[in-house]
């Protein structure tokens, strides 16, 4: 529990509890000296005839609300409440989250780790682990990459045989446990002319349709602005880097003129988060081998995404 | 009809002080027979054979009622109730508080006297205590005495019937939530699961607890039903009454003497009907809160009045305006059939046939659609636009299905790969649908599409599910 910021709160609390609750045991005490005359109403009347009477509680009734009194000074001795006081079990939401997930690990962490000692590709091709996967894939990846993995905008498709950072099995298994930062920097500075050549030119690598002047002015400056250095002199790209090919027709962000414009222009920042602290080493081999399943992984057979 | 009726003004009680908390005084009842004691027996029969019975019913090789809680699935006999079924449970209620307003309106406290666990437990738990310890003056002298060898061996037998019936009550209970051959077995090797042990306890301590001690305490501080339901009674709403037309003056009297001469009525004040009630009050004091509506007092001086040879009924089942206005028995069933009546008793069977109609025509299949939201439309190689669902396909029924899934809504719209998915008995898989469509086949955004979702092999299972569709 974070403490508070002044200091003045944790006694106030701790005494304001403190005060309701015996205030209240106090109180049930002189009401059991309290006495009553039989018969009497309280002078309350509703719907002009129903009269309130002062009729007498059973005794164990009473007792039950000094046993709230009692379990209320219990609780507080035992579980935080008195303001910064921790009580004598030490409770917290964040070690009782903890206790919990060490209980599930130790459950469940025994049906992924038969895997993890298991070579990628054979749990690749093992029905069982591929239902394991598909259901960590649902929960962890599906919210970019889609729940077929074919990605969307800025989120590569998992399925087809282009790979960013490579895909083989050893690749992939990295992707996740590490996480990727592919960056493109931004190149405003060419001017916005020179920029639209260049996209020309990257389109008609493709085999797109491009205006083949601007094409041509395009060639020179994608080795003089440093294209190349990450993307290759054949603009096939390079793996160690991120950089995608431009040669073929597979599009992160869309091939359109436009949109090349704009990536070139601006820039692209691109984040695969690590999974290693969050899933942990099984967990990610058990996705690894889906995904490398699913159609894409490099020297795998393709098979359709299937339940 | 006064709500609460004032304590008795007997001379002692009159402007004393008195403390704010009653010190509670047993109540001992004493055995009573006779036509309304039978029908309370034949209730508690049923509603214990049914209880008792119920769990261990086998059907199609599981328990016949079964409230699966960590599954999430309630099974009663051939249906299966998931989750989303949380509907029928809230139509089940108003069924249940519907029969009450009727029967409430028509006879009071009916549901008090004859069928609530409080008084067929108490029922159960007095006969016992009856067996043992003998009928109320036996167990009130017993009370009085001081502890001896044949006190304490009568208190030690008492108990534990009452805690061998009670815990078999919790073990019953629990075993409508884990199957109950299976907590059978795990009470026998003494495997219990501390959740199980804790409810068979709980349960059982609330039965010992209530249907032992607390009793008619339950009725008179704990319930709310008791409380509330005094706003469904009217003037024609049929009560335990005592006539004190014909009852007044009270007193004893020889059987010889004509007592009319002397000016007495009918009552001969033997008070039975005080110690037969199981709450302790007088009914010759009118309609009382504390009165549960048992009409142990009726069949007690119904006996006394054959006994005295006078007529029966001085106390029975009356109304506010019978007894006003000197109705006789046409009169007051005549009356039951009053537009409250009426009206209670239609919303009852409407609700009731509206409920049989929906389980009547339940699908045993349900489909959630869900769109991803990440990737909005993707475009494919031969221009088709795609889209990607998740359909979280239910088998709700008993056997495993083939099920197919199909589109429809757009032209030319289809599901990818040939889809046909198998789903085991009442289970749910989560399947990944691609779709695709022409881009010129409708409009930019959103188009509502339909999912339909049929068995292969029971064309009367099929669903269908709206969904939208992006295009660009």
């Amino acid at each position: 529990m974070s403490d508070f910021v002044s200091g003045f709160w944790s006694p106030y609390i701790t005494v304001m509890v403190l005060t309701g609750v015996i205030g209240c045991g106090v109180f049930l005490w002189l009401q059991g000296r309290a006495r009553y005359v039989a018969g009497q109403t309280m002078g309350h009347v509703w719907d002009e005839t129903l009269e309130e009477y002062n009729n007498p509680l059973p005794n164990w009734w009473r007792w039950m609300f000094f046993l709230t009194v009692f379990f209320a000074l219990g609780y507080l001795a035992l579980y935080p409440g008195l303001g910064s006081y921790r009580g004598q079990f030490g409770w917290s939401s964040q070690g009782q989250y903890n206790r919990e997930m060490a209980a599930a690990d130790a459950t469940y962490g025994k049906i992924f780790a038969v895997y993890l000692k298991q070579d990628l590709k054979t749990v690749a091709a093992d029905p069982k682990a591929r239902e394991i996967g598909q259901r960590l894939f649902l929960n962890y990846c599906a919210q970019c990459h889609g729940s077929d993995a074919k990605g969307g905008k800025g989120f590569p498709n998992l399925t087809d045989k282009d790979w960013l950072w490579g895909g083989t099995p050893d690749k992939i298994e990295e992707t996740i446990l590490n996480g990727r930062n592919g960056i493109m920097p931004p190149f405003a500075v060419l001017g916005p002319e020179p920029i639209q050549d260049l996209a020309n030119y990257v389109r008609s690598l493709s085999g797109l349709s491009h205006d083949p002047a601007r094409a041509a002015k395009g060639q020179p400056l994608f080795a003089s602005s440093g294209c190349t250095a990450c993307h290759g002199a054949d603009a096939r790209g390079n793996p160690m880097m991120g950089a995608p090919n431009l040669s073929d027709k597979i599009w992160l962000f869309g091939s359109s003129e436009a949109t090349i414009v704009e990536t070139i222009t601006q820039g692209r920042n691109l984040t695969m988060p690590a999974q290693k602290d969050f899933l942990g080493a099984a967990k990610v081999h058990l996705l690894a081998a889906f995904v490398y399943g699913s159609g894409g992984g490099v020297d795998a057979p393709p098979t359709p995404v299937t339940q | 009809m006064s709500e609460v009726a004032p304590p008795p003004q007997t001379q002692d009680t009159v402007a004393i002080e008195q403390s704010l908390y009653e010190v509670h005084h047993k109540i001992h009842p004493r055995a009573v027979t006779g036509w309304f004691a039978t029908w309370r027996w034949s209730l508690v029969w049923f509603t214990q054979l049914l209880f008792y019975g119920l769990c261990w019913l086998p059907w199609n090789g599981r328990q016949a009622v079964l409230f699966e809680l960590a599954e999430r699935k309630f099974y009663i006999f051939g249906l299966i109730f998931w989750p989303q079924d949380v509907f029928y449970l809230a139509i089940l209620l108003i069924v249940a508080a519907y029969t009450l307003f009727l029967f409430t309106a028509i006879g009071g406290r009916l549901f008090c006297g004859y069928a609530c666990p409080q008084t067929v437990y108490t029922e159960i738990f007095l006969w016992i205590e009856r067996k043992i310890e003998g009928d109320r003056h036996a167990r009130i002298r017993l009370d009085d005495e001081p502890l001896s060898a044949r006190k304490l061996s009568l208190k030690t037998a008492k108990h534990g019937a009452w805690i061998a019936v009670a815990l078999w009550t919790g073990f019953t209970f629990v075993g409508y939530f884990t199957p109950i051959r299976t907590l059978a077995s795990e009470v026998l090797s003494l495997s219990l699961g501390p959740w199980e042990t804790f409810w068979v306890l709980f349960y059982g301590f609330a039965t010992y607890g209530n249907a032992g001690w607390m009793r008619e305490q339950v009725c008179k501080y704990m319930c709310p039903y008791a409380r509330f339901q005094s706003v469904m009674f009217d003037p024609d709403t049929l009560i335990v009454t005592y006539d004190a037309k014909r009852g007044e003056p009270r007193g004893s009297r020889s059987k010889k003497a004509d007592y009319k001469a002397e000016g007495k009525g009918d009552c001969v004040d033997c008070g039975i009907c005080v110690q037969v009630c199981p709450t302790g009050i007088d009914i010759r004091d009118g309609l009382q809160y504390e009165c549960i509506g048992c009409s142990a007092c009726i069949d007690a001086c119904d006996q006394v009045m054959d006994k005295m040879h006078y007529p029966r009924g001085l106390i029975r089942y009356s109304t506010e305006n019978a007894l006003l206005k000197n109705w006789g028995r046409k009169e007051i069933l005549g009356h039951i059939l009053r537009p409250r009546i009426m009206i209670y008793g239609a919303i009852l069977v409407l609700i009731i046939a509206a409920a049989a109609a929906g389980l009547a025509s339940r699908q045993p299949l349900k489909v959630d659609v869900i769109r991803d939201r990440g990737t909005l439309e993707r475009e494919e190689d031969d221009g088709m636009i795609e889209n990607s669902y998740r359909l979280q396909i239910m088998n709700v029924s008993e056997t495993a299905h083939r099920y197919t899934i199909g589109v429809s809504g757009l032209n030319g719209i289809e599901v990818e790969h040939q889809r046909i998915v198998e789903i085991p008995a009442a289970t749910t898989h989560s399947v990944v649908v691609e779709v695709h469509a022409p881009p010129e086949s409708g409009k930019k955004g959103f188009n509502r599409i339909y999912f339909e979702i049929s068995a292969v092999d029971d064309a009367k299972i099929a669903v269908r599910e709206p969904a939208s569709f992006l295009l660009p």
